[in-house]
């Protein structure tokens, strides 16, 4: 503030044929830079506290809105005329804009006019008294120049210009009302005054402009709460200050500083006004719909990077704002960063710790927003296991990829059991909870995650027991399909090691197979197709299409054991063909997930069966080498035996 | 307590290191990165060896005249590596342990801020506080 002045009063110097260089005590500093920065914010452009800086700067940039400054210049309750003068003296008139110096300038003017001087430039160089601005909130502090409770008014600088209309309205109706009686407001005031605190009311400096209005005209709060909805909540709380309206303004203002103390106004900028609020959920909606849920810290640094302040700084808020360092942020939370950004273009330093009025907690409990209002409290108790879930399936996703195919492959198992999630959120939410009660075992509790997952997935393949007793339609179909093996098949339950089933069937089932293979072969490449998704979708496969995957899976085992068969591997096919009539007579599921690992396995063993004969040839040829360089040898050494 | 707390990344550069005596801090700077080839040695002889949170804690690296430097290592490979003064009547293991399961945590906290990018230093006043209040301790 004192760098914007002191630029200020340097750039008063460099304008030149202007207005001549200012003197600013430090009271008139602060109230100045203040008031412009309210100006030019409320014009939505947002300086920044940096900004006033320059001296000549572009239209745009640095400049004060004329409406707000209009309206400040009429809230010094100045005759007209007087304020044209002062507009052309403090040069706007010439300039075309109200730049910092202009302002400045400006509110010299008014304050020397307010204390009855001509408005003369001369006026300004000696010390006056700050100006007066009955409408707007820096209504009494200003005179005793205290920056802690200007503090209060930044925090309206959005909503600034609306505030003002409805300033103008109710001072005049304070002045119609003159002779209100104090008695009615205080019957107003205990019951709005607990929401007036609970509510988080509007800075006090509305509240003071309230009570300094009220020393003069005492206002028919009863009136004004119908007229807008925040301004209720505020009302009352000055409500109570007519008691002792009575008073000098001095008095007034330490009574507002009971009040404050009691409504912890130290805090004041640091309170989020209703508007605030909703302004802050709406962005919230715009990043993620749901507001009980959570944005994710990539979103959110994107969108707070927008906000053009310094990443250490972002940095900063980030950490204060994100209580529960998970990085992500809950609306609470997300509103608390988004104030403190707002707080800290607006030129307030950042706090060391997050003040109370801030924290998640008491941001929950004090806005209840009418939208959820139950929801908010209510869900967001309930809602946090359902939130946490869907993080809690964000991050598992990714550790779900890092942990690897089998992960996937049992993840198709898993499919199936859908309907049996359910069982599973009892598992996430405890985990997730934990992870939010934050017991500092991360990746405990991510490894926890995998093992809930592994334990949901354990679920689907007991439950085909039962159906073992039901598998006609299934063991129909197969013995159809594996009707020359028919006696391995009424043999076997279980699947019993591959060595029981008799020797004779497999190389007739082989010889079945092959036989069947030229005229499937045709349908083969279109069907393998199939019979990848069918595996995939081995639980959801219905009966029909077993049959029609059994007939595919042995063709495929054919396919390979074709392969090793001409590379004369015939141990090796006739041992993958051997599990096949045993298998028939499983329960679907479970036979299933047999099958899924028997076709594992015979896949294993075709490669291993190919290399083997791979390396067999390869050791024949070794040997036929040896031979060679044997016969060399020999017909070589008698040479040297000589 | 501790002397100094150094954090040291996977590529062996300092993201953080504060000493508390800010005379002869090089002689501090200069300890602890001779301190990293002890912890290389022992992170190579874990090898193969499961890292649960036992092993992340390396325990007393080396002993010097005055101090100790006791060591522990993330599963990212980030060393934190504490100096204390030997002179204080002898920490038990498992307070040396607590403090780093605290830097440990702080760390992380750091790690989950979206600003921070990791292999910046570390300027988080939350990780700051912590420090100091280890540093301050005893001392």
């Amino acid at each position: 503030m004192e760098a914007a002045a002191a630029a200020a009063a340097a750039a008063g110097g460099g304008c030149g044929s202007g207005p001549p260089p200012l003197l600013l005590s430090e009271g008139e500093q602060q109230c100045y830079s203040e008031l412009f920065a309210r100006c030019a914010g409320a014009a939505g452009g947002g300086p920044g506290p940096g900004a006033p800086e320059a001296s000549r700067v572009a239209p745009g940039t640095v400049t004060a809105a004329a409406g707000p400054v209009a309206d400040l210049f009429r809230a010094s309750q100045l005759p007209a005329e007087t304020l044209h003068q002062i507009t052309e003296l403090c040069g706007a008139k010439r300039v075309g804009y109200f730049g910092p110096t202009q302002f400045y300038v400006a509110l010299k003017l008014i304050a020397a006019a307010q204390s009855g001087l001509p408005v003369r430039i001369e006026s300004i160089k000696c010390e006056l008294p700050l100006p007066r601005f009955m409408m707007s909130k820096n209504d009494g502090e200003i005179r005793f120049g205290n920056p802690a409770e200007l503090h209060g008014t930044k925090v309206q600088i959005p909503y600034l210009t609306t505030e003002k209309n409805s300033f103008k309205r109710m001072d005049d109706e304070d002045k119609q009302q003159e002779t209100q009686s104090p008695t009615m407001s205080p019957l107003a005031s205990p019951p709005s005054s607990p929401p007036h605190y609970q509510r988080v009311p509007l800075s006090h400096g509305y509240s003071k402009l309230r009570s300094s209005a009220e020393q003069m005209h005492p206002a028919p709060y009863e009136a004004r709460q119908p007229l807008v909805q925040p301004e209720g909540s505020s009302s009352g709380g000055p409500g109570t200050k007519p008691l002792r309206h009575q008073t000098s303004l001095i008095r007034s203002f330490s009574v507002e500083r009971e009040l404050q103390d009691n409504s912890s106004y130290l805090d004041e900028p640091w309170r989020i006004t209703e508007e605030q609020r909703e302004y802050y959920v709406n962005q919230f909606r715009s990043l993620q719909p749901d507001p009980s849920s959570f944005i994710s810290g990539s979103v959110a640094k994107n969108f707070f990077t927008k906000s053009k302040l310094s990443i250490p700084e972002l940095s900063y808020i980030w950490e204060l704002s994100d209580a529960d360092c998970d990085g992500a942020l809950t609306l609470p939370e997300f509103c608390a960063a988004f104030h403190l950004i707002v707080a800290r273009k607006n030129g307030y330093p950042l706090p060391e710790g997050l003040p109370p009025t801030l924290q998640p907690e008491y941001l929950q409990a004090a806005f209840p927003k009418p939208k959820w209002d139950c929801q908010l409290f209510d869900s967001y108790s309930e809602s946090l296991p359902a939130n946490q879930q869907p993080r809690d399936l964000n991050r598992m996703e990714p550790t779900q990829d890092v942990t690897g195919d089998d992960k996937q492959v049992l993840k198709s198992t898993v499919n199936e059991a859908l309907p049996k999630d359910v069982s599973e959120d009892p598992a996430t939410p405890k985990d997730s909870n934990s992870l939010k009660a934050r017991p500092r075992s991360r990746s405990y509790s991510s490894t926890s995650i995998e093992e809930a997952m592994k334990r949901g997935e354990d679920p689907p393949t007991p439950p085909p027991r039962p159906q073992k007793t039901h598998s006609r339609a299934s063991s129909l179909d197969l013995n159809k399909v594996f009707q020359p093996s028919v006696p391995a098949t009424k043999s076997g339950l279980l699947p019993p090691p591959p060595a029981l089933p008799p020797r004779p069937c497999p190389s007739q089932s082989e010889q079945v197979l092959e036989a069947e293979l030229p005229p499937q072969l045709s349908r083969a490449p279109s069907q393998a197709a199939e019979s990848s998704p069918s595996k995939k979708d081995v639980p959801y496969s219905q009966p029909p299409s077993k049959p029609i995957r059994r007939k595919f899976r042995p063709e495929n085992q054919a396919t390979e054991n074709q392969e090793p068969s001409t590379v004369a591997s015939g141990p090796a096919s006739a041992a993958t063909v051997k599990p096949h009539p045993t298998v028939q007579k499983q329960s679907s599921k479970q036979k299933k997930a047999i099958q899924t690992a028997i076709r594992k396995n015979k896949e294993a063993n075709a490669v291993l069966a190919r290399l083997n004969s791979e390396l067999q040839q390869q050791l024949k040829e070794v040997h036929q080498e040896r031979i060679a360089l044997e016969n060399q040898l020999e017909q070589l050494r008698p040479v040297t035996v000589l | 307590m501790a002397v100094c707390v150094a954090v040291i990344a996977k590529e062996n550069y300092p993201l953080y290191i504060r000493s508390t005596l800010t005379e002869n801090e090089l002689k501090f700077h200069y300890m602890v990165h001779t301190s990293l080839d002890v912890v290389d040695e022992k992170i190579s002889a874990m090898g193969k060896a499961l890292v649960d949170q036992r092993e992340l804690y390396l325990g007393l690296l080396y002993p010097t005249e005055d101090y100790k430097v006791y060591g522990y290592v993330t599963n990212s490979k980030v060393k934190f590596v504490m100096v204390v003064d030997s002179s204080n009547t002898a920490l038990r293991d498992n307070e040396i342990r607590s403090m780093f399961r605290k830097l440990h945590n702080s760390y992380t906290d750091v790690m989950c801020n979206p600003f921070y990018n990791p292999g910046d230093r570390i300027q988080s006043r939350a990780f700051d506080n912590m420090v100091t209040s280890m540093m301050i301790q005893v001392c």
